[in-house]
């Protein structure tokens, strides 16, 4: 009985453990990381909110065409906006209870006007947005809004690798 | 000959387009307009013949963005409205799209925050339009000038959204207080995340 408690208490610790690092946290540099990725691939960067509604409508699609484009040589980062206040009350409940497997990562930086140049230019801090880029070929397309399935589809397969 | 009118006619076009999505920025003349306000009366900028100049803030109901500000924003007013710098919030965002974004519900929330400053309805997303809005919250700081509504700043009130106890960069308040000592602004542009405007559907 003693070992069956020890037991559920470690999965559960363990349980709770992995939830805390399902999210990466990053900064200013991590976000320059990503940025700068030059491997020859098409990179699929969305900034999205739980608390956006048009970033919710399309993070479906993220998860869906992540799902069946990433084994063919395409990277999808999600980068949330949560607040950092509501990273353990709304941004990882979401995730759990919408199942999403794409990978997401929460930019902790508040001092948005000194990353979001850094993005794009024409960004003006609008969410939802998403960045295409594969640096090692110059590609970059900065899309301003929110996107449909098939527009989503339609800018991945213009832009990968063909 | 035919070719070349096409093509003139076509650039015209879109530079039209290109200057309708463009954004005022520090120095260029901001428009008044003629919007109604929650009491359902039109206001423009220019019936208030005591402000020396405004903060026009793109505002709504519904965006988390703006609930975190609501408090600084009327701090804004209650401070800055008795030294000639009154907060005009407008509310461009189409209902269709955000139902809690009509404006019986604009009603609604100038009554429970009881907001001192006037908050206008922008139904046909002109202002926005013509401001280059993008987001709520989005702030413009404008200063009467020889007869003409000269944009100072525009952008965020701060640069930390979620806890304005830890803004160490008070963009607005930095803004109107050069302009209140007749000092040039140091900073006239920042960015911030909020959340798009709610564009009617083409």
């Amino acid at each position: 009985m003693r070992l069956l408690l020890a037991g559920l208490l470690i999965s559960t610790i363990s349980i709770v453990s992995l939830q805390a690092q399902e999210i990466e946290k990053i900064g200013i540099p991590g976000l320059e990381e990503i940025l700068a990725a030059n491997e020859d691939q098409l990179h699929v960067v969305n900034f999205w909110a739980t608390w956006c509604p048009p970033c919710v409508t399309e993070l479906p699609y993220f998860e869906k065409l992540s799902k069946e484009f990433s084994s063919k040589g395409v990277k999808f980062i999600l980068i949330s906006l949560d607040f950092p206040s509501q990273i353990d009350s709304k941004l990882i409940p979401f995730l759990k209870k919408n199942k999403v497997t794409a990978d997401v990562r929460v930019m902790t930086n508040l001092d948005y006007n000194s990353w979001i140049d850094k993005v794009d230019g024409n960004w003006q801090g609008n969410i939802p947005v998403t960045l295409f880029f594969n640096n090692a070929r110059s590609i970059k397309y900065f899309h301003p809004s929110e996107l449909s399935e098939k527009e989503l589809r339609d800018l991945i397969i213009k832009y990968k690798l063909q | 000959m035919k070719k070349y009118l096409y093509m003139t006619m076509a650039a015209i076009m879109m530079t039209g387009l290109l200057s309708a999505q463009s954004q005022y920025k520090a120095g260029d003349v901001a428009s008044d307009f003629r919007l109604k306000n929650v009491k359902g009366e039109p206001v423009s900028l220019a019936d208030n013949k005591d402000a020396d100049g405004f903060i026009v803030a793109f505002w709504c109901n519904t965006c988390p963005v703006v609930k975190k500000y609501d408090q600084r924003l009327q701090a804004l007013h209650a401070k800055y409205a008795p030294k000639g710098y009154p907060v005009v919030a407008i509310n461009s965002n189409d209902p269709a799209v955000s139902p809690g974004d009509s404006f019986e519900k604009m009603k609604e929330t100038a009554a429970k925050l009881n907001y001192k400053f006037e908050y206008l309805f922008d139904e046909t997303q002109e202002v926005a339009r013509k401001y280059g809005a993008t987001n709520t919250p989005h702030i413009y700081i404008l200063s009467w000038k020889d007869g003409k509504l000269v944009v100072d700043y525009v952008g965020a009130i701060d640069n930390n959204a979620d806890d304005a106890s830890v803004a160490d960069k008070k963009y607005a308040e930095d803004a109107l207080d050069s302009i209140l000592e007749g000092q040039a602004v140091a900073l006239t542009g920042t960015k911030a995340v909020g959340c798009g405007i709610k564009w009617k559907k083409s």
